[in-house]
Parts: C-alpha cells; structure tokens; sequence
C-alpha cells in the first residue's frame, strides 16, 4: 500500500467520524456514570456503572500486576488448547465427511441432533466426567468451536466445483492427488472463515466456563480473564470488571485478526478482488 | 447434491399444475425412505446410544461410571413418579421450560425489533454508517458472557440480567448480518428501481428491505441460537428457573440424571425454535423458496 | 413462439409507419463528454471526449472492447454517476453539464440490465407494474390491467404470477423489456442484455425486440460485443476506441427495417460485416495488450 493512501485513509471523513462516534459514546458513558456526582440525579443503568476515567486510573494499576497478566496467560492457553484440538478433529472429520458417503449418512444426523444443545450446557456433565477442571474446561471449549469448524469444513468440501474434479480426473490424477491438490484447497477458504468463527465461540466459552467453574477450581490468578472478571465482581472492585470486559476482547479481536491473517496467507489466491 | 450455480431454465408457463405443498412432502419423504440414508442415520443413533448403554451400565468403564447412564436417564424422564422429581410428568419440567421459552422470545423478539432497522439503516445510509459501525466493531469483540457482572450491577433482579445478555447475543447477530444484507443487493437493483421512477425512500421499501430479507433470515437463524448459548450460560451463573438454571442445579446437588434431561430437553426446544424462525422466513419469501424449489 | 407467427406480426406491423422519422422525441445528443473515475487517486480515465448524436427513434448500436467505458457512458445518461466535464441533451433539455454534473435518473430513460434487474421478489406482473405504481397517479387496477395487457402483447400471458427465478432467462428479459415499456420511456438504454444468452434464444429475443420497437419507437441505445447482433438490430454502428472510449468509426446500416433473420444471410449484411470486424478486431487487440501491460 502507498504511503499517500494510508495517511490519507487515516484522516478521513469515515475515520474521523468513527473516532466522534466512540469518543461521544465514552463521554455519555462518564457522564452518566457521574450523574449522581455532576446533576445530582442517577441516570438508569449508566449510573451504577463505573466511569471510564476510574476504569482508566485502574488499568493503570493494573498494568504492573503478575496476576494480572497470569490471567492473560491462563484465558489464551485454554483458548488455544480448545481450539488447536477442535482444529485437529474437526477439519479432518469434516473433510471425511464430505467425501465418504456411508460415514456422512452415519454420522451427520447425529451431529446435528447434538448441535442445539448449548456448549456451556455440558459444563456440569463434562466436570462429572473429566478428571480435573482444566480438562473438564478444555474439552467444553473444544465443543465451541468444534461445531462451527465442521459444519465449514463440510460445507466448503461439497460446495466444489465439480469441473475441477473433472478436470482432474481427465489428467489422470489419483485420488489422493485429487484430495490433496483439489480437495483439500478448494475447502482451505471455508476452514479459514470456520476458525475465525470459532475462535470467536471459544473466547465466549472459556469466559464463560472460567466464571461458571470458578476459575478451574483453584481460583486466583490461574482463573484467567473470566474468573478475574467475576472475582472482580465478587469483591466488588466494579472498575476491574470492565478492565477485565475490555481484556478480553482485545484478546479475542487479536486472536481471530492473526488467525485471518493466516487464513489470508495460506489463501492467496482470494486477494485478486 | 452440490450446490447448484445455475438459475433454473423453465418457463413459467410451462409449469403445469402446480405441485401442492403437501404433495411435495410426501413424495419426497417416500424418495427419503426409498435412499439409503434413513437406515445409515438409525445405525448413527444406535452407535452413540449403544456407547453410552455399554460404556456406563455394562462395562462400567473408568470415568464413565460415574456419569448418569442412557437407562437410568430415560427412566426418569418418562417416569410418573421420578426419582429426582423431574419427568416429563412433573409440571417442575414446564416450568423451567417455560421460563426459558419466555426469556428467549423477549430478548430475540427486542433484538429483531431494534437490530433489523439498526442494520437496514447501517447498510442503507453511508453517513450513518460511519458514525455508527464503528462503535459497534468496538463493543462487539467483548464476549457475550463478559457482560454478566455488568450485566447484573446495571439490571436489579435476577431476570432482567439474563434476559439482557440474551438480547446482547441475538441483537449483535441480527444487526450485523441485516446490514451484510444491505450491502449484498447489486446495485443494478436500486438504480432499475430509480430508473423506473422510485424516490430514495420507494428503494428502500421496494428494493432494500425485501433484498436483504435472506440475510436478515439467516441473521435471526444465528440470533437464535446465540440466544440460547447466552440464555444457558446466563442461567447458570445468576437467575431462577429455567433449563440453564436447572442444569447446573442438578450439578450442585448431584443429581445427575436431571442434567442429561436438560441437556436433551435444551436441544430439542432450541431445534424446534430455529425450525420455527426458518419456516417464518420461508413464509415470508415465497419467491426464495420456488427458486430453490425448481433447483433440487 | 414459432418463426411464421413472427413474421405475420411484423409483416402487420410494418403497415404502419417504421422509418425512425416519425419520431420525434428521444434524441440524445453526447458532446463532448469525459469522464475521468477518481480524479485524486488512480485517474483512471474511461470516456475520452466522446460526442455522438442519435436522433429520436434511432437503435444505436454501441460496439467496443472489453472494459473500453461503454457502461460509464450509458450510466452518465442513465444519471447513475456524475460526469468530468462535457454535456449530454435530451431532446434539447440538459441532462448534466457543466453546471449539473449527475443526471437525475428517471423514467424517460430506463436501462436493461447487463445482467437483468427484475426484482426476485416480485412476480413478473408485479414488476412490469412497478414504474406506474412507484408514480402514483393511476390506480392499482388500472395499472394492473394495463400491465396484463403489455405483457400479453408480449407473449408473456401466464407467467404473470411466476416470479422471474421461476421462468427461463429469454422470458426473464423480455418481461424486463415490457417492465420499461410501461412508462413510455423516451430512451431505452441497453446494458449487453443478451449477453448471457445462448444464440438461438438469442435470435429469439432480437426479433422480439424488434417487433416491440415497431410498435413503440423509442430511441435505442445499445451496448453488445456481439457484430452479428449489432448488425442485425441497428440503424447505426459506433465502433468505441479501447480506453479511454469515444468513437473511432461509424457504420451506417442500409439495410431497410423492418428485418428479419433472412438478413442475415443477405449480401449487404456480409459487407457491412466486413468492414465493421476489421476495426473492432484491432481495437480489441490493443485493449488486450494494454490489459496484459497493466496485469
Ligand atoms: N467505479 C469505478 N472506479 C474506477 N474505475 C472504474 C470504475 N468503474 C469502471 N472503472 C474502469 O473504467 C473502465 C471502463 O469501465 P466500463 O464498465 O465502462 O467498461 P465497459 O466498456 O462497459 O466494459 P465491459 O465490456 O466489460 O462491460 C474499466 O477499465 C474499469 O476498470
Ligand atoms: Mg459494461
């Protein structure tokens, strides 16, 4: 990219108008926070939030805190162990899937009769059944994202171009050549967006999961970012919790960001608009 | 099987008679019996059932047997005087399931009513656009669950926190994928529509809405089931009632056997309510469902 | 729609009068026109001091290579984008100029689709009415009766309640046709409309075409990359340079309308085509290598 169009991108109208838009929704959220405070009336909802400026002052407290960055630590290990596992399984199942007819028929239905039920719902059986917390919590986290890689996967394998295997065919490639150089390329753009999706799910899970059971039973700061933002509740230092909301979700917007930019190259030929 | 790239060729005067819906059903569910894939799916079923039998109630495997075996599960669900004091012949059941339902058709119900014109507008107006999106992209990447603490200290009670989160989930998918829909309509449709005479506010009643009604219907698909995902996890961390609630409940006070019913019972009323938002949407784009009709 | 009943129509049709005199209004005069796309960034210059004058009732046939600025010029009349400098006249009133850069769209000129623009949810007769509903000034039975009719005349009678994802892409067009007819358009601007069409439905739809402007005389703005099509409907060939656009040659088509498929065959069709395939062809050859420059 030019340097001309990226400074000029930079300060453009819709770049401009963005930042208005945040920094007047920053100043409502203040000032209804401080409503008690300024008019001497508390504004509904807003006014029991804590006001971003002490958030502020307490992130910067923060910043120094080993806990605090062993949450970080702990919420990304989880993430990233349930969804390497998701990965492993579900893109090989899906691809399976898609090409073996006898196993679709055998397994499809029964995948989708359990993909309604919620992946938090299986918390409580998979605490019952895993030996430790961090398993039991691992394994509700690869359920996130495993659905969503599958479903993607299976669907980019059987949405190909029949041509292309034609085409294939006709010169004389074998049907390992026609999974590895056809298949399995024509389904990477499908398996890119399916992780991006779960790995939105996953953050959602292991947050969740982390304020459910308590941090993976033992507490503190090996909880991670879900349960620092429920002990936070807990101990009612309100101002940590959004520090903790805010945490989060820069995690979870970097984590899918590299995982496109990954996805963008292992996929180079989608760039040609 | 594959999907199909090209538009039907068949000329609508042509068609014959049409072919009644119900008719339509039945010879398909007679071509279903006829094909394979009835018995495959049984075997599918048999499989995972038969694991789960052997796996606990026969074999006793390590750490299976501490789980709640497929007998032991079906016995009290369909019991008329349930161990635990939850079958499908406890008014106990209805109620958690009632109060679920109620939850989830306030939240999808205020997202759908907020989030669709929020997108239609987002997609529709550039300037809007600007100064909304991103303050949307900005609160988007904070997972639903994140909002619980928040979510309670803003909301007194135990409902209105959970019925929140819910509305949180639902209301980030509808708009999104509403103003994707926007975005999705060839432009050739909006300028056809000036040509002929339509004003700003004509193209967006005649071309706008109705073109991004398949991914406004795909959106509320995605909205349902986040809402449930929300709702679950809502339920189980604060609030009364509910299949969430009663999950984890049964958890706490080992009685295991009610967990699975819920589990189930959760899969099968969030099947029913996303069977319900497609057959809405099937409704309400007629011209959507002859097309595909003519392309299987 | 079998061939003789065509020929009976037009045979009848020609009765009345089909010389493009006997229109007067729709004639479109280009002067002069540019139109450079982002002006700040790329510059990518697309219509190059272009003037052409089509007189009312005329089918003007647009040739030129691919991506040459056909479309830009026929969305500058269309008023879909603004124009750089220049002016373009309808029957003597100013659609954009200097002052008035972007033409207001609007019903006297309505535009077929390069790849059709019927509304998937609505059904055909729903379309075909929608110009007059969207004015306004009649009633809903009289526009619906009124859009019957069309559609009839049109051999388009049982397709009303289908909608067009229903019917065959040849159907789809013409109902597209009988869509702008309805609001008695000065100019009908076309986009390649038959582009995606094999030949016979094609040939088809040229006759049809044809027999509807008999009936109806508006003026015709057409774009193809198909000669044989041009040829065969036009009164008039402009040959486009490769970018930026403006014309580079005209051919008259002498051959006296009504037409019919025989022409095709005719002497003076072989003629006309030699000449005009000489210059498309080196006009395309130079695009292509100024393509392959910029790849
Ligand atoms: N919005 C735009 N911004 C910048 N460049 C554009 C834009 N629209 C078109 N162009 C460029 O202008 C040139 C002319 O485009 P146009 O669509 O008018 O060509 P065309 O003659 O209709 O081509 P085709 O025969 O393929 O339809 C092309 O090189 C195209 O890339
Ligand atoms: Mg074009």
């Amino acid at each position: 990219m030019k340097q001309g169009t990226f400074v000029s991108k930079l300060f453009s109208r819709a770049t401009l108008r963005g930042i208005f838009a945040i920094a007047l929704f920053i100043v409502i959220w203040e000032a209804g926070a401080r409503s008690e405070q300024w008019f001497g009336f508390r504004m509904p909802f807003l006014g029991l939030v804590p006001p971003p400026t002490d958030v502020a002052v307490s992130w910067a407290g923060l910043l120094g805190d080993a806990g605090y960055w062993q949450s970080w630590y702990m919420s990304f290990l989880r993430v990233f162990g349930g969804f390497l596992a998701a990965m492993l399984i579900g893109i090989p199942l899906g691809l399976f899937m898609a090409v073996n007819k006898t196993f679709y028929g055998i397994y499809f239905p029964t995948f989708e009769i359990m993909r309604p039920i919620p992946p938090l719902a299986w918390v409580p059986a998979s605490i019952i059944f895993w030996p430790t917390q961090e398993l039991s919590i691992a394994f509700v986290t690869f359920l996130g994202a495993f659905y969503t890689i599958v479903i993607n996967v299976l669907g980019g394998a059987r949405s190909i171009n029949k041509q292309f295997l034609q085409a294939a065919q006709s010169m004389g490639a074998s049907q390992w050549d026609i999974f590895r150089r056809i298949v399995l390329p024509a389904t990477l753009p499908s398996i890119v967006v399916g992780s991006a999706v779960g790995m939105g799910i996953t953050w959602e899970v292991v947050v969740a999961a982390e304020m459910i059971s308590g941090g993976g039973g033992s507490g503190g700061a090996s909880g991670g970012l879900g349960f620092f933002i429920w002990s936070s509740y807990v101990g009612g230092s309100y101002e940590q919790i959004v520090v903790g909301m805010i945490s989060i979700g820069i995690a979870g917007y970097f984590s899918s960001e590299i995982l496109r930019q990954l996805g963008g190259l292992l996929t180079p030929w989608l760039k040609t608009r | 099987m594959s999907i199909v790239l090209d538009k039907p060729d068949t000329a609508g005067g042509e068609r014959g008679p049409e072919l009644s819906s119900l008719g339509l059903t039945m010879y398909r569910f007679s071509a279903w019996l006829k094909s394979p894939r009835p018995y495959l799916m049984l075997i599918g079923f048999a499989i995972v059932l038969g694991f789960w039998y052997l796996a606990v109630e026969v074999l006793q495997l390590p750490r299976f047997e501490s789980m709640p075996g497929l007998t032991e599960v079906f016995r009290e669900w369909f019991s008329k005087d349930p161990i635990y004091g939850l079958s499908i012949y406890t008014p106990e059941y209805y109620t958690h399931i009632g109060i679920s339902l109620r939850r989830i058709a306030y939240a999808f119900l205020l997202a759908t009513v907020l989030g669709v014109p929020l997108g239609l507008f987002l997609g529709w107006s550039k300037t809007f656009r600007e100064f909304v999106f991103p303050l949307f992209e900005v609160l988007r990447p904070i997972p639903i669950l994140a909002w619980v603490p928040l979510a309670i200290i803003m909301f007194s009670g135990s409902e209105s926190p959970v019925i929140f989160l819910t509305f949180l989930a639902s209301f980030f998918a509808t708009t999104l994928n509403t103003m994707l829909g926007v975005e999705s309509i060839d432009e050739s449709y909006s300028r056809a529509a000036s040509c002929l005479g339509a004003s700003r506010w004509q193209v967006f009643k005649h071309v706008v809405i109705p073109g991004a009604m398949p991914y406004i219907f795909t959106g509320l698909q995605i909205s349902i089931g986040v809402a449930w995902f929300s709702l679950v996890a809502g339920e189980m961390v604060s609030g009364q009632f509910g299949l969430g609630y009663l999950i984890n409940t049964s958890y706490m006070m080992i009685e295991y056997p009610k967990i699975i019913i819920g589990m189930i019972t959760l899969g099968i009323v969030g099947f029913a309510t996303s069977a319900m938002v497609r057959a809405a949407g099937d409704y309400m784009m007629q011209w959507r469902v002859r097309e595909l009709a003519l392309v299987d | 729609m079998s061939a003789e009943m065509n020929q009976d129509t037009i045979a009848d049709v020609t009765k009345v009068d089909v010389t493009k005199a006997a229109v007067t209004k729709g004639a479109i005069k280009i002067d002069d026109v540019v139109k450079i796309y982002d002006p700040n960034g790329a510059a990518v210059m697309a219509v190059d001091h272009c003037s052409i004058d089509i007189p009312a009732g005329e089918i003007c046939m647009i040739v030129g290579p691919s991506g040459c600025g056909k479309t830009t010029l026929l969305n500058a009349i269309a008023g879909f984008h603004d124009i750089t400098s220049g002016s373009i006249h309808l029957d003597g009133e100013l659609l954009c100029g200097p002052e008035k850069p972007q033409a207001e769209p609007g019903s006297d000129r309505i535009v077929v689709f390069q790849n059709g623009a019927l509304f998937p949810w609505k059904t055909n007769l729903e379309n075909v009415a929608f110009g007059p509903m969207m004015a306004g000034k009649l009633g809903k039975k009289e526009i619906y009766d009124k859009a019957r009719a069309m559609m009839a005349d049109a051999g388009l009678s049982g397709t009303e309640n289908n909608y067009p994802g229903e019917v065959s892409s040849g159907l789809r067009r013409r109902v597209e046709i009988v869509r702008a007819l309805m609001n008695d358009p000065k100019v009908l601007l076309f986009d390649e409309p038959y582009r995606a069409l094999d030949s016979l439905t094609k040939s088809v739809m040229h006759e049809a075409l044809l027999e509807i402007y008999y009936r109806n005389k508006v003026t015709i703005f057409f774009i193809t990359h198909d000669l044989e099509e041009a040829i065969f409907l036009g009164h008039r060939l402009i040959i486009m340079s490769s970018r930026p656009c403006k014309p580079k040659k005209i051919v008259e088509v002498d051959i006296p309308h009504p037409r019919d498929y025989s022409v095709l065959t005719s002497q003076r069709f072989r003629e006309i085509m030699g000449e005009a395939k000489g210059v498309v062809h080196e006009e395309a050859q130079k695009a292509f290598a100024a393509g392959e420059r910029e790849g």
